[in-house]
């Protein structure tokens, strides 16, 4: 059985390791940049519009604030019905160059009482569900992006 | 027809409200249609107007009752009774009940129609609210969902911690908006739950999204409200002298770059090239509604605010400027928002009380503005209350804030 590594949105990360980034989109004529990627327009109202370039955004940012989910969410979040639901973080990421906030999951292991306003966390790999879309023949891993602590706080 | 920047003659730019009604707030089980009609024969009959002498009706839609709920005006109008009035039917997300009044509203000041029926119904599933079915990589929506497994109330615990850490607030503040809410609910006949909550309760319910628990959290609910609004004119013919008036209407959408990530959004837009502009939305949302009216926040009897987790009622507080930001759990502790208090917030019970029932809910919200301005709400009544206001925000930009006078 062959295993492939699917992203959960194409086009919205890329890269291994200390290479992984989110990408976004940057509009040629106003230098605005879009999370999740805008490839049709740009939204700035004040802008005649320009092409719209893919960037990787800053990979650290701090968390502008965090929460955590504590019952299932409902479909289309995949998530194993017959497992206990184990509740995960999610971290709001205030990036400083692009000037904007990017919501995501946390690092596996983190929970809210790691976390506080302010402390810097960086964006890594991480796998939203191991068997999504398994077949007879193929199994496939759900990847996604994750927010982690760099250890250095507030 | 122009509004006087000086705050003066407006007359010509206000509706009455000739009636309200709506059906109680619960989990019945039955259909939208039912609620919905049962609240518009409920308004039709406080107005005193028959329903073949409405010119006009327009419906707040529901996206949990298939077609019906789509063109929700048609489905009351069927209802009730097809008798050839005109037909609308409005979708904005939580502020479809207020862009229903709205239309409305633009209906009789441009001579259209003189008296209409608005009505806004819900019959909501158990649980969390959930993105339309489907494989839909472009909706936002779908995608929060998907990627993030973001509900709600997720988002509502990202408020919560932020204000925590920017302006102090703690749980026990938030539990307190919950006891207000709930003592006031209480004493509702429309409100789903009538029990007085204590601060033990809350604190001893289940963690849902940190640091939001179960009773922090308004619920979803069935429901239905109804307005008949009229043209000040046949107000008049019809012998209503001094009826509450509707003075303003707000629907704004907000201004690029937002800065606060809002539902169903994965991220904010970027003030990398665009400088944001001053205050946030949900502010931009009551400033237009203040400057419609030609009044401020010290002319308030009352405020009905969305209060879809007990933190958002205390950041409604500020971006109504009933008090400066960061002050809004001040302002509950002093208990200026409580009933007897400089400005009752959410006497009605608020969402905390009623669950929230999509299209009917700010529709529900100028209903209490209505009997709170006639003297007419009983145990929760605002003593001499002559304007109130509304605040609304749903997904997708969507917002609203409604002025009430008499
Ligand atoms: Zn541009």
């Amino acid at each position: 059985m062959s295993r492939t590594r699917t992203p959960v949105v194409t086009g919205w990360f890329a890269g291994e390791g200390d290479n992984f980034r989110l990408l976004g989109t940057r509009c040629s004529a106003c230098a605005s940049v879009f999370f999740p990627r805008e490839d049709g327009f740009c939204r700035n109202p004040g802008c005649p519009g320009g092409d719209l370039d893919e960037v990787p955004l800053s990979p650290r940012g701090r968390v502008w604030s965090y929460t955590d989910s504590r019952y299932r969410p409902p479909a289309p979040y995949v998530s194993d019905p017959e497992l206990p639901w184990q509740p995960y973080t999610l971290i709001a990421v205030e990036l400083e160059a692009e000037r904007m906030v990017v919501l995501g999951q946390a690092a596996p292991g983190v929970s809210v009482a790691d976390l506080e306003v302010g402390m810097e966390v960086e964006v890594v790999p991480g796998v939203l569900d191991e068997d999504a879309g398994t077949t007879r023949t193929a199994r496939t891993t759900l990847t996604t992006w994750c927010w982690r602590p760099t250890g250095v706080s507030a | 027809m122009v509004l006087a920047a000086d705050g003066g003659e407006r007359v010509t730019s206000e509706v009455a409200v000739l009636g309200a009604g709506m059906h109680p707030w619960g989990k019945w089980g039955r259909s939208f249609v039912e609620y919905g009609t049962a609240a518009a024969r409920a308004a039709l009959a406080d107005a005193g107007v028959d329903w073949r002498d409405v010119g006009s009706i327009v419906g707040a839609d529901t996206v949990r009752g298939g077609y019906p709920g789509y063109v929700a005006g048609a489905t009351f109008a069927k209802a009730l009774g097809w008798q050839g009035a005109r037909v609308t039917s409005v979708y904005a997300a939580c502020a479809s009940g207020a862009q229903a009044i709205n239309t409305a509203r633009t209906q009789i000041l441009a001579g259209l129609a003189d008296v209409v029926l608005v009505v806004g119904a819900d019959a909501a599933p158990k649980g969390f609210f959930r993105p339309a079915g489907g494989d839909r990589h472009d909706d936002p929506d779908w995608l929060r969902f998907r990627v993030l497994g973001a509900t709600n109330p997720t988002y509502f615990g990202l408020y919560a911690r932020r204000r925590m850490a920017v302006h102090g607030d703690t749980p026990e503040d938030f539990a307190l908006v919950k006891v207000k809410n709930a003592a006031a609910g209480a004493l509702n006949p429309n409100a789903r739950y009538r029990k007085t909550v204590t601060a033990e309760e809350v604190a001893a319910s289940a963690v849902v999204a940190d640091p939001l628990r179960l009773l922090d959290i308004c619920a979803t609910s069935d429901g239905a409200a109804a307005l008949v609004l009229s043209s000040m004119e046949f107000a008049r013919r019809h012998g209503a002298a001094d009826p509450v008036r509707i003075r303003a209407v707000s629907t704004v959408t907000p201004t690029y770059p937002t800065t606060v990530l809002d539902l169903p959004d994965i991220a904010t837009d970027s003030a990398a090239a665009v400088a944001p502009a001053d205050g946030t939305f949900r502010a931009s949302i009551a400033l237009a509604a203040y400057e419609e009216a030609g009044i401020g926040p010290d002319d308030l009897s009352l405020a009905e605010v969305y209060d879809l987790s007990t933190a958002l009622e205390l950041q409604w507080y500020e971006d109504l400027g009933l008090c400066g930001e960061g002050e809004g759990a001040k302002l509950l502790r002093e208990g200026a928002t409580a009933p007897g208090g400089r400005i009752p917030v959410n006497p009605s019970g608020g969402l905390a009380s009623f669950g929230e029932a999509v299209p009917a809910q700010a529709i529900a919200q100028v209903c209490e503005l209505t009997w709170q301005l006639r003297g007419t709400a009983g145990a929760r009544q605002v003593a001499g209350a002559r304007a109130g206001i509304t605040a609304n925000q749903g997904l997708f930009g969507h917002g609203s804030s409604v002025v009430a006078v008499r």
